[in-house]
């Protein structure tokens, strides 16, 4: 738990630096010196948006160039969360990162740990028997729910509605109680592994999961009726922040944000992964691709995921949860205790990881936020040679150059809001 | 455009799910192969996937258009890069096109040397592609002759290392820079413990390979 | 109040006046309107969320205003990983906060960098400002960081104020 240390004398551990030269508001000034001296006629205003800044939902900064209200230029800045996952990748073996994909979207990260988890076995060539795989699905469809519940919570109160972020998030604790059930952890979970999970189902999960299910439609709907017919919410979304279907696809936006612009593309039913051909669902799209469709596909997507989730309970297959290869995958913990050559062989997989083959594949998976993609270079071996995340967030983001001038500031909140990202998938 | 919150995006009834496998993904990048014969290589299927390999990285800009408007590619995926240490040329980039009238993944990689470390942007052709090759230019150190905008977009500017490449440390180099930024090397107690790839367990057990 | 063994009652003058040494008054009133300033990175100020939502609910010990000015903020809660990139701007955000001024330091990756080991994370905020107090975890549970928030006060009540208060000149240049 916590730990009470005094504080250190600011001549002894702390580092003084010189600041002075960082003024940011002063290098903005000179950005927009420069500008006005090309267009002298107008009058523009350079206003710095983050890295700290509350709608921003993380630390995403914006440099907004303003002609009045109305924002003539936006420049994003990113990596501010840059922690280097990419280079830390390449020097362990494959098991060993499913940990840092918790931390890429941490709004859904169930979600990320079964898309890398299928990149890897795409790599093997491996696939789960059915009951890994509808496990997989529950997974996806809560980190789904979860995820969205969120950023409609923010985006909510980023437009000035406070009661919603407190609905949602009480459903999110639900939801957590429920993931920590099954992995032990709030949202850190590091669930699943190449080939299979950490453990079955524990017996009362799918009670639990049944009471959830039942409750939870009741919710979406008071968020629903708390937001859709808002005055001021449709008014604030409305039109604002129209992404047309061109751009949408000519800057490669995924998920929820490309589906709100009219365009029919949901990998789960496309190139269905983890059995998601055999549950029926809909892929809810939107007409006009503003921030209000953004925000109705999310409520939508909820609603389907539900279904999904019910589906999954229904048919529930037993049986193995793990792909078995007697080469490369942990053998069962009572034959390491008992046998030497399984005790060997978990040594050698725990040490030097799964034996992948050469090649490159690229696996990409329908998240919350969006394609959650993961190019591996292998060149045998139990550490990837490298390993490129394609994360939906980064992509979603390099629209705004283009969205977001036009509009007036206020709106920034919630065009931002509506595109749902999250700076540790961005930045990774 | 729709005015009341009623007429809410439709959902649409969609058929139950298909694995769509392109057997016939030879025949359909013909067109292709035959407009750049001397300079396209089509590699060995792995899992499914179609690999091309650009031998001449001059024509990436030909080749995307192609891409682009004759066989619908109209989706740029990712841009990848990778480090070959050791191997002439050194740099490889890797496109990964999607076209979402076709629902058909190809591959698409080049290579650059590193004297050279440049490449013809295709941030025009798609415009996703501006982002990627800022990420390349600043962990890899590529150029991207043409690219609008080709500034550091995760480290801070002015930083003085390209960070994927191998030779570089996974705990860094310190960095003192007037303005005040900063980075130190990490702790890494000896570390980052890797296997490598070898028939003799002493050799592929975990070791500190620190870069040289 | 818990420092009731320093009060004194007198009958005379009841419900009117009580009397208490200045500091333990100060403390009192430090500790139970800590306004906290989310420096929300990463994964940690997720959990700042919930901490802050009805289950948990940080009003309970005072600590519900945030804001995102750190001119109206006494507590930094630095929740997630500090990159290099960021390391200034927080570092920034601290020096303009007024003082008196504390920091938690929440969770694994701003204590000591946590798992990151790499090229682009500072190892610690405690390289740039004073922590009061490391909470551990990946994240903490908002649990932890309540009792992270006791500790702090339990910290503050112990505090010299008057004797601060004095030097402040002195500290200021």
């Amino acid at each position: 738990m916590s730990t009470l240390a005094t504080k250190p004398s600011p001549s002894q551990n702390v580092r003084t630096i010189e600041v002075e030269h960082l003024d940011i508001a002063a290098k903005f000034e000179k950005e927009a010196e420069k500008y006005n001296e090309s267009n002298p006629e107008s009058e523009r205003l350079v206003l710095n948006m983050g890295p700290s800044h509350p709608s921003t939902h993380g630390v995403l900064r914006i440099v907004l160039e303003l002609d009045g209200e109305i924002i003539t230029k936006a420049e994003p800045d990113v990596g501010f969360l840059h922690r280097g996952d990419e280079k830390i990748a390449e020097n362990m073996t494959y098991n060993q990162f499913v940990p840092y994909t918790d931390r890429l979207d941490y709004l859904a990260p169930l979600a990320n740990n079964v898309a890398y988890a299928l990149a890897v076995e795409k790599l093997m060539g491996w696939e789960l028997p059915p009951r890994g795989q509808a496990i997989r699905v529950i997974c996806c469809e809560i980190a789904r729910i979860s995820a969205h519940l969120l950023g409609l919570g923010a985006f909510a109160m980023d437009c000035g509605a406070m009661t919603v972020f407190l609905y949602t998030f009480t459903e999110r604790e639900k939801l957590y109680n429920l993931i920590e059930m099954l992995t032990g952890a709030r949202f850190t979970t590091s669930y699943t592994r190449v080939g299979g999970m950490t453990r079955d189902l524990p017996a009362d999960f799918i009670p639990a999961l049944k009471k959830f299910l039942q409750e939870f439609p009741t919710r979406i709907d008071e968020i629903d009726k708390l937001l859709s017919r808002n005055k001021i919410f449709v008014d604030r979304t409305k039109d604002l922040g129209i992404i047309t279907k061109e751009d949408a696809i000519a800057y490669a936006l995924s998920g929820p944000n490309l589906r709100a612009s009219g365009i029919e593309h949901d990998l789960r039913k496309v190139h269905p992964y983890c059995g998601y051909e055999k549950y029926d669902f809909e892929v809810p799209i939107g007409s006009v691709g503003d921030c209000y469709d953004r925000y109705y596909c999310r409520i939508q997507e909820m609603r389907e995921s539900v279904k999904i989730l019910r589906q999954v309970i229904e048919k529930l297959p037993s049986g193995p949860i793990c792909y078995t290869d007697p080469k490369n995958t942990l053998p069962p913990k009572e034959a390491v205790l008992t046998k030497m050559e399984e005790l060997i062989h978990q040594f050698m997989i725990v040490t030097q990881g799964i034996q992948a083959p050469h090649g490159e594949v690229y696996f990409g998976a329908e998240n919350p936020k969006g394609e959650l993609g993961f190019y591996i270079c292998s060149k045998g071996g139990g550490v990837p040679y490298r390993l490129k995340i394609r994360a939906p967030s980064f992509v979603n983001l390099s629209i705004l150059p283009k969205l977001l001038p036009g509009h007036m500031v206020s709106d920034t909140v919630a065009i931002l809001g509506s595109l749902d990202f999250v700076m540790g998938e961005c930045d990774r | 455009m729709s005015a009341t919150a009623s007429e809410a995006p439709l959902t649409k009834p969609h058929s139950a799910g298909h694995k769509i496998l392109h057997t016939d993904s030879a025949e359909y990048l013909k067109p292709l192969l035959h407009e750049f014969a001397e300079s396209l290589e089509l590699r060995p299927i792995f899992r499914g996937e179609i690999s091309l390999y650009l031998r001449d990285a001059e024509l990436i800009r030909e080749v995307s258009l192609f891409l682009r408007d004759k066989l619908n590619y109209d989706y740029l995926l990712d841009i990848s890069s990778v480090d070959h240490e050791n191997e002439e040329p050194r740099f490889e980039i890797v496109y990964e096109h999607y076209s979402l009238q076709t629902k058909r993944h190809l591959r698409l990689s080049c290579r650059v040397s590193e004297e050279k470390s440049e490449l013809h942007t295709i941030s025009d052709i798609y415009p996703t592609a501006n982002w990627h090759e800022r990420e390349i230019y600043d962990m890899m150190g590529i150029k991207f002759i043409g690219h609008p905008d080709l500034r550091r977009i995760l480290m801070w500017e002015g930083y003085p290392h390209f960070p994927l490449r191998k030779e570089f440390p996974l705990e860094g180099l310190p960095v003192h820079m007037p303005d005040g930024h900063f980075t130190d090397a990490a702790p890494m107690e000896g570390g980052p413990f890797v296997t490598s790839t070898s028939d003799f367990a002493h050799e592929a057990e975990p070791r500190s390979r620190t870069p040289h | 109040m818990s420092n009731t063994g320093e009060m004194s009652y007198n009958s005379k003058v009841e419900g009117n006046v009580v009397l208490t040494r200045l500091d333990s008054a100060i403390n009192w009133i430090r500790k139970n309107s800590i306004w906290p300033m989310p420096m929300g990175l990463a994964c940690c100020a997720i959990e700042l969320m919930a901490a802050a939502s009805s289950r948990f609910d940080i009003a309970r010990f005072g600590a519900e205003v945030m804001r995102f000015s750190p001119r109206q903020a006494d507590l930094l809660i630095v929740a997630g990983t500090v990159t290099y990139k960021m390391a200034l701007a927080v570092k920034r955000i601290y020096d303009q906060m007024p003082d008196p001024k504390w920091c938690i330091a929440m969770g694994a990756c701003a204590s000591s960098g946590g798992m990151y080991r790499s090229y682009a994370v500072l190892q610690g905020i405690d390289r740039l400002i004073p922590v009061d107090v490391y909470i551990s975890g990946c994240p903490p549970r908002p649990e932890a960081l309540l009792e992270g928030l006791m500790r702090l006060q339990r910290k503050i009540e112990k505090e010299h104020s008057t004797l601060a208060l004095k030097q402040e000149p002195a500290l200021a240049s």
